[in-house]
């Protein structure tokens, strides 16, 4: 607890506007809070760059070579207002890229882990404080190296967001091949390094800050999550760094790791050689698979805590879950050659990451059965941050269960590369991480800001995403099962694929609904930061200790009174006390020793 | 309102399966948009495998979307009179649920195992030798380069028959293809044949299918390969055995003869 008060000076909040101090309370702060705030910004700003180039994608598949409406004839004067198939290439690696490595990823573990850690574990701070700072603003590096890459021909890089050489590696195969593919590996490396930076201190934080009475397995999910995801970023990013700085080498140096001899490229004999293309494969995916559990554990914690929250009911299955978390992140380390089954790697091979991704679907099974557990039989109060929660869960389902046809290899070789994958990884990152992320942000908004969110508007918000994003997504099933690949600018002039278009139209429109909805989620946001309602601290009769100190919370410190802990995260409804809720750091009353005994 | 939000995640399960029951089921909106015609011997069982997949999670699916509908139904703050049932969890139920799942993901896992067998590790034999190839296919940006043995009979020498994009093979015939790529990753993709296989530059690779019935068909790539990658399409023109034999030795002809004349015009 007393680590961090010693650089707790100058963050109070009486000491007069001056530069300087409004450079260390906004820009390079170290406090935990503001850095959670300046993640939180930067990644929305993100989301809208990503979101529009995902129109791009969908305005090509809709109406293919056709002239984009108002901006068409400025971004594309030299192809009379279309979208060229080189620039398509980079629509589509450029959105994988931002949502994944600018939003989904730092709006978890750098937003809310940051802002909820020290929060919900009754800390004033991170461990580290400045390496939190180093962490934010090793961001901006790679924020200009994206920039740059989007500013060099042909605006990004064109090697999907997988950057598979010899495609990505050799500068003569594609235009996106140049230096804007050079800059995007930069970048992508830089934010590899930003999340190191945050893991390590979300382990030390988590380990050594708790509050007195808070035992790990006291913890919320949230934490507990947050926890195994640090733990997986510590272990798994070092092998995407290597291999993006190899990847670099071979690209500025020639040093030939991922190229073999004898290619002919674009009819020049390419000297250099020696390499593979399959061993960037591996090293991508074994950080890739765990990162794409980076990118649902947090929100399932999350999601836990909302549910159990709003149905007033204690979680189903506490050490389950913690037990499924940790399931999911050991066997997130084994399983990553699923993605590889078609890639030339050897089958027999193949056959022992197939039984290793069946397996992985059992502790996300577990997960699915204690939530629907968990509001079984409580009292569910349908707000927004419920709402998104409860379709999190809803269509965590069908991102999950989707999985398994591409976890069989047989039926692999016919779905791999088409947009079945792609409406599974949409259901399990936009309809579930993202959707728990909007909730998270309802919930936890008025900690943040001391104002909450409106509700009406909330749920506008909730119900429209839901039908657009179900109307976009859930076709590209039927999509998949033709075989429609992806990645393609043109799937029309196949015979295979022609016939699909009219459903590519709808799903557009679809899409188009999608982002239009969420200007009501923006308007909300910033009116309310201002306007919204002035909130207590604990205007959703919640019992973690970020619900303890005030909303917002005090300057650096965050609270104003020490946080003793009696009790786990979720006695909703307990028989002990008359309230339906029972924080976790309210002493028992005369009598009753605690709650853990009772269970 | 917690009605009303109870009958909206009910949609899900509901127009979900509906969903399905389109594609699935010929004619209607959704005609046409399910698993392509398949024409290969080995592509059932991947049919098979697919349907078995999708009836079971379908049936998981419906259960969890029910039960997701009917406690948000029942338990709704605003109807329910009845106090928080306060559970912590169920030691028996907690067991019973990973158990369950985790037989059936084994049986599946188990059961598949031959099918993955027979399409990428047992090579096919012929009078008891390894089959050889009919034909070198290699994958180039934006194209299909294919190369089949001259009168020789051996891939990779001078009198081998060359033809860009377009694959002719033998119907009710076990073909053997060797597969390679000249420059970046592609993948080659017969959709009707249930066919998809990565080329790795420096990698020597076959790939084998059986089809059952004669006709055009697409060759897709299925791996980003750059710009042009949406153009790379090849033809598969499956032939009965006379109509293959004649089209060889019409092509073997045309290219001596051309060659010949371009020998003659140096």
């Amino acid at each position: 607890m007393n680590t961090s008060s010693a650089v707790s000076q100058g963050h109070g909040h009486g000491d007069g506007m001056t530069v300087s101090h409004f450079i260390s309370t906004y820009v390079f702060s170290k406090d935990h809070k503001m850095i959670g705030l300046q993640f939180l910004f930067t990644t929305l700003l993100w989301f809208i760059v990503g979101g529009l180039l995902a129109l791009g994608i969908r305005w090509q598949l809709a109406y293919p070579w056709s002239d984009m409406p108002i901006i068409g004839g400025r971004l594309f004067s030299a192809e009379g207002g279309q979208i060229s198939p080189e620039f398509y290439t980079t629509l589509f690696t450029m959105h994988a890229t931002v949502m994944i490595f600018f939003v989904i990823i730092p709006i978890l573990a750098g937003a809310f882990g940051n802002y909820l850690i020290p929060l919900m574990i009754g800390a004033d701070d991170m461990a580290f404080p400045t390496l939190n700072m180093l962490s934010y603003w090793f961001m901006w590096p790679a924020f200009i190296c994206i920039g740059i890459s989007f500013l060099t021909p042909p605006y990004g890089a064109g090697g999907g967001w997988t950057s598979y050489p010899p495609l990505s590696a050799v500068r003569a195969a594609a235009p996106g091949s140049q230096m804007a593919q050079t800059w995007w590996l930069m970048g992508v490396t830089l934010v590899g390094i930003s999340s190191m930076m945050g893991s390590v201190n979300y382990m030390t934080t988590i380990i050594q800050m708790r509050a007195p009475g808070l035992s790990m397995f006291r913890l919320p999910l949230t934490i507990w999550s947050m926890f195994i995801t640090a733990v997986l970023q510590a272990f798994a990013l070092p092998v995407l760094t290597a291999g993006g700085v190899m990847q670099i080498l071979d690209r500025m140096l020639g040093t030939g790791f991922f190229v073999p001899e004898g290619l002919i490229v674009n009819n020049a004999d390419m000297i250099t050689g020696g390499g593979q293309p399959l061993l960037w494969q591996h090293l991508f995916w074994f950080y890739s698979h765990p990162a794409v559990y980076i990118m649902i554990l947090p929100a399932m914690g999350m999601v836990s805590d909302i549910l159990s929250c709003f149905a007033r009911k204690p979680i189903f299955g506490y050490k389950p879950m913690v037990y499924s978390i940790s399931g999911i992140a050991g066997l997130g380390f084994i399983v990553w050659g699923h993605h590889m089954f078609v890639s030339g790697m050897n089958p027999m091979l193949g056959m022992t990451f197939m039984v290793s991704t069946m397996m992985i679907a059992l502790p996300s099974a577990v997960k699915v059965f204690n939530w629907l557990g968990t509001i079984w039989g409580g009292k569910i109060e349908f707000t927004t941050p419920m709402l998104f929660s409860l379709s999190f869960v809803s269509m965590f389902v069908i991102g999950g269960l989707s999985g398994i046809f591409m976890a069989a290899t047989p039926v692999d070789i016919f779905i791999h590369d088409t947009y079945y994958i792609v409406a599974h990884f949409h259901y399990v990152l936009f309809c579930g991480t993202a959707m728990a992320v909007m909730g998270a942000i309802y919930f936890w908004f008025p900690k943040m800001f001391g104002r909450a969110m409106n509700e009406t508007a909330g749920k506008w918000h909730f119900f429209l995403t839901f039908l657009f994003m179900n109307g976009t997504f859930y076709l590209m099933h039927i999509l998949g099962a033709v075989g429609f690949p992806r990645r393609l600018a043109d799937p029309y002039h196949y015979e295979t694929f022609k016939h699909l278009l009219p459903m590519n139209r709808f799903i557009t429109w679809c899409a188009i609904g999608m982002v239009v909805s969420q200007i009501i989620f923006a308007v909300n946001f910033f009116y309310s930061i201002f306007k919204g309602q002035k909130v207590g601290r604990n205007p959703w009769r919640c019992n973690s200790i970020e619900w303890f100190c005030p909303s917002p919370p005090v300057g650096h410190g965050n609270f104003d009174a020490q946080p003793i802990v009696y009790r786990g995260p979720y006695e909703y409804g307990s028989p002990e006390v008359d309230t339906d809720h029972y924080p976790q750091t309210q002493p028992p009353p005369d009598g009753v020793k605690s709650s853990e005994e009772v269970h | 309102m917690g009605r009303f939000w109870s009958l909206l995640f009910l949609l899900v399960p509901v127009l979900g399966v509906a969903v399905f029951v389109f594609a699935v089921v010929p004619g209607g909106v959704f005609d046409n948009h399910w698993l392509p015609e398949d024409i290969s011997q080995h592509g059932k069982v991947i049919d098979d495998l697919f349907m078995f997949i999708l009836y079971l999670t379908g049936v998981i699916f419906i259960v969890t979307g029910a039960l997701m509908f009917w406690f948000c139904w029942k338990y709704d703050a605003e109807k329910n009179p009845e106090p928080v049932k306060f559970t912590h969890g169920s030691h028996t139920l907690e067991i019973v649920w990973s158990i369950l799942p985790a037989a059936i993901l084994l049986f599946i896992a188990i059961f598949q195992m031959d099918a993955w067998a027979e399409n990428k590790m047992v090579y096919p034999i012929k009078d008891g030798k390894k089959k050889p190839p009919l034909a070198l296919v290699t994958g180039r940006q934006f194209e299909w380069r294919i190369q089949y043995a001259g009168p020789d009979e051996t891939i990779g020498t001078e009198d081998d028959l060359h033809v860009v994009n377009d694959l002719h093979v033998p119907v009710n015939d076990e073909v053997v293809l060797r597969v390679q790529s000249q420059d970046v990753l592609h993948s080659f993709f017969l959709p009707n044949v249930r066919i998809k296989h990565d080329l790795v530059p420096g990698m020597q690779q076959h790939v084998w299918f059986q089809t059952k019935k004669t006709g055009l068909y697409d060759i897709v790539c299925a791996e980003l390969c750059g710009w042009g990658h949406y153009k790379m399409r090849g033809r598969l023109i499956v032939e009965s055995e006379e109509d293959f034999e004649a089209w060889y030795a019409n092509a073997v002809q045309e290219q001596t003869r051309t060659s010949h004349n371009v020998e003659s015009d140096n």
